[in-house]
């Protein structure tokens, strides 16, 4: 029990220290500056605007230091180190140019990974934004519909590896003789079929791992959704019931071309949470029967098989997946910074 | 059509005889939203129902039969090996073996028993059988049993007795008090705790100021360091954490510790990662405060530092809010980074790498997995179901707009 005392104790001294030294660096600093560089009636004009311009030239880079050191630290450094040793041997010695990425291309699986990771990229993404637009449209006419969005949404707060406890219950398998007691298979013998043990038959097991990120992700993409659809004009909805259109048609003429630019910020955000997925392969199968993809396959490498530069090939390979979004999302964000 | 037209097209009469066909339509329309509705949302809360239920049953009930059947009595076979000579008892001439074929457990209901795996219905509850060492046995409903031999026992291996039971609907926090004990649990659950608060309070200020700097003061490169803010929120973790790793273990070595697995490294692994987000959230919510409240501020003579700390701060009070509890269930619900990070020692383990290990080592002990299943996810949903707003909030805002 000590050392639990102990820990909790240091976490208190921890969270204390932080702020403490926060806001020594954040009110110490900024007196300084006002302090060294402070213009005083005695200067001249000239003097004492260029005092000025400097102070606020410095400001924001005081404000920024502590977030900039850390996002250098543990993002921009590791992303540089991480392409460097995808170039060397694996204890991250020995140079050996791009051979990581040829034997990762000949590898059978990675090429399992890649394939696996693909198809999670076409059915996820797209289901998850399918559910939640259509609950999002149906919820938003029903009065109960906050109390069901709320429920949709909950999976959201559950862990990958919660999740994925559920879903393994759901997806349990006894022997013929015995009595089901996961939900699936359950149904399945009540409709007279023998059980299965769902997550060994390969490309069917990838769907059903695939089930438990989209029941996690249809909240978010039902949430955001639902507030695009309500910045619809009600005019606009109006004029076409008024036109004659019944509900199919509003919501493909009308409701998905105005959140257009909605439902392309849902779906990458998904995509770009598929392409990291590895706590729910982790949990459900580790990889077996054909379910691996990159990001677990990366961390055998990494943390079982210790090789790193085969771990680090993986890792930059994903991070070239991910950039193009991540271009786009840059690009748009300019854009918006440009309007400001 | 403008609002008037609109009003004035819906004051318009409808035709008589269309109106009852409209009004069928509108409520069979409806209805089926109801109904479509009413099947998603149980499709999505069906599986967490059945792991909350079957984590409060009776464990022999759980392991026999579906969670949906957990009001109606399930049968399950069993077997057990009853006493030798050494438990005789002489009783006015005959000679008496007792006991229980359920040993302590005691929400079983015999129905039938009998002596060879064949045949576990060979006669029912308070009939006698005949024993091959033998006497004859009687065992009652309660499982009491009464093996009664005119001459001594001998033998020196208890026979078996093959029964039928049947177990009545109970629930019990059995299974919370076997995972939050003995599986060690609890511990796991403080770990958690250790790990997430001050991950969740460190970011919040270095983060505020950052936002307030991107936000409203003009200087060089203040765009690419938006642009890198943005680009660093989708860069995969995975990056990180070689070189991270490398980098812990030297500054272990050089302090002399073995390893550079710690509280410290964690604490400071999510605080960095957070980051992006936090900045991200914090600027575009600082951006839309109002320019003319900013502007009387600056000519009444306040500095940034003042400003921000006096009016911003108090102001983002929703966005910090928001962030905090992003950040609150992303370090809870972490599996890699605290993988990674923190090792998978038994005693540093968080939830989540604890329930990855019980799936390993009692994987098929679903009143442990389901028990310590909800025990990670609880705080969550609390925090979820309690704060839904914030996190709402703070989702629209961190998806790239």
């Amino acid at each position: 029990m000590g050392d639990v005392f102990g820990q909790v104790l240091s976490a208190g001294f921890a969270i204390a220290v932080a702020l403490a030294a926060a806001g020594a660096y954040f009110w110490g600093t900024n007196w300084l500056l006002d302090k060294v560089l402070a213009s005083t009636p005695r200067m001249t004009s000239g003097e004492m605007s260029r005092r000025d311009g400097l102070r606020s030239s410095i400001r924001p880079w005081l404000f920024l230091f502590p977030s900039l050191l850390f996002l250098a630290v543990y993002l921009v450094y590791p992303v540089l180190e991480t392409f460097r040793l995808s170039l060397f041997d694996k204890t991250g010695r020995g140079f050996i140019g791009f051979s990581n990425y040829l034997w990762a291309f000949g590898d059978g699986n990675f090429q399992q990974s890649v394939l696996n990771n693909i198809l999670w990229l076409l059915i996820v993404p797209a289901l998850s934004t399918a559910f939640g637009l259509v609950i999002a449209v149906l919820a938003d006419r029903l009065w109960w519909g906050s109390i069901a969005k709320s429920l949709v949404f909950m999976p959201m707060a559950i862990s990958f590896v919660g999740a994925s406890v559920i879903w393994r219950f759901v997806y349990d398998y006894r022997g013929e003789a015995l009595e089901q007691i996961g939900v699936l298979n359950a149904l399945v013998t009540w409709f007279g079929l023998p059980p299965q043990a769902w997550i060994t038959i390969p490309l069917w097991n990838s769907i059903f791992l695939m089930v438990i990120l989209i029941w996690i992700q249809t909240g978010f993409a039902m949430v955001i959704l639902s507030a695009a659809l309500r910045g619809i004009p009600e005019e606009t909805l109006e004029a076409a019931r008024i036109d004659g259109a019944n509900g199919f048609q509003i919501f493909f003429t009308i409701m998905i071309p105005q959140i257009f630019g909605t439902i392309v910020v849902v779906w990458t955000t998904i995509t770009i949470t598929v392409l990291k997925v590895f706590d729910i392969i982790f949990t459900m199968t580790n990889g077996q029967w054909d379910t691996e993809v990159l990001a677990n396959l990366m961390f055998k490498w990494m943390f079982v098989n210790f090789d790193y530069g085969r771990g680090s090939a993986i890792a930059v390979i994903l991070m070239l997946a991910v950039t193009p979004i991540m271009i786009w999302n840059i690009r748009r964000a300019n854009a918006e910074e440009g309007t400001r | 059509m403008t609002a008037d037209a609109a009003a004035a097209a819906r004051e318009l009469p409808r035709p008589t005889t269309g109106t009852p066909r409209w009004l069928a339509r509108i409520s069979v329309g409806r209805l089926l939203t109801h109904a479509t509705l009413l099947l998603l949302v149980v499709l999505w809360t069906f599986p967490t129902a059945g792991l909350l239920i079957s984590s409060l049953r009776d464990k022999d009930q759980l392991a026999v039969s579906g969670w949906w059947t957990a009001l109606s009595t399930s049968l399950t076979q069993g077997v057990s090996r009853i006493g030798t000579a050494a438990d005789q008892l002489e009783d006015g001439g005959r000679f008496v073996i007792r006991g229980n074929v359920f040993g302590t457990d005691t929400n079983k209901q015999l129905d039938s028993f009998g002596l060879t795996n064949a045949t576990p219905a060979a006669a029912v509850a308070g009939q006698s059988l005949p024993m091959a060492a033998g006497g004859d046995i009687t065992v009652q409903r309660d499982g009491s049993f009464e093996w009664v031999s005119a001459t001594a026992f001998t033998h020196t291996r208890g026979p078996r007795v093959f029964y039928v039971a049947s177990i009545a609907p109970r629930f019990t926090l059995d299974n919370y008090v076997e995972v939050l004990t003995a599986s060690n649990v609890g511990r796991s659950f403080i770990n958690s705790f250790t790990v997430t608060i001050p991950a969740t309070i460190i970011p919040i200020l270095m983060a505020a100021f950052a936002a307030y700097a991107l936000a409203w003061m003009r200087f060089p490169y203040r765009g690419t360091i938006v642009a890198l803010v943005v680009g660093l929120l989708v860069v995969p973790l995975q990056m990180s954490l070689i070189p991270l790793l490398s980098l812990y273990n030297n500054i272990a070595q050089a302090f002399g510790a073995t390893d550079g697995k710690a509280y410290l490294g964690i604490w400071l692994a999510h605080t960095a990662f957070g980051l992006p987000l936090a900045i991200y959230l914090l600027r575009n919510y600082m951006a839309g405060i109002p320019r003319e409240i900013m502007e009387s501020a600056r000519i009444d003579g306040a500095s940034h530092f003042k400003i921000f700390t006096s009016m911003i701060l108090p102001l983002s009070f929703p966005a910090l809010a928001s962030f905090a509890i992003f950040q609150f269930l992303w370090v809870w619900n972490d599996l890699l980074v605290a993988m990674v990070f923190l090792g998978a020692q038994d005693s540093k383990l968080v939830l989540t790498g604890k329930l990855v290990s019980l799936l390993g080592s009692r994987g098929n002990n679903w009143e442990i997995l389901t028990a310590g299943a909800f025990v990670t996810i609880v705080v969550p949903l609390i925090v979820f179901f309690s704060l839904q707003r914030y996190f709402v909030r703070g989702m629209m805002a961190g998806s790239v707009k």
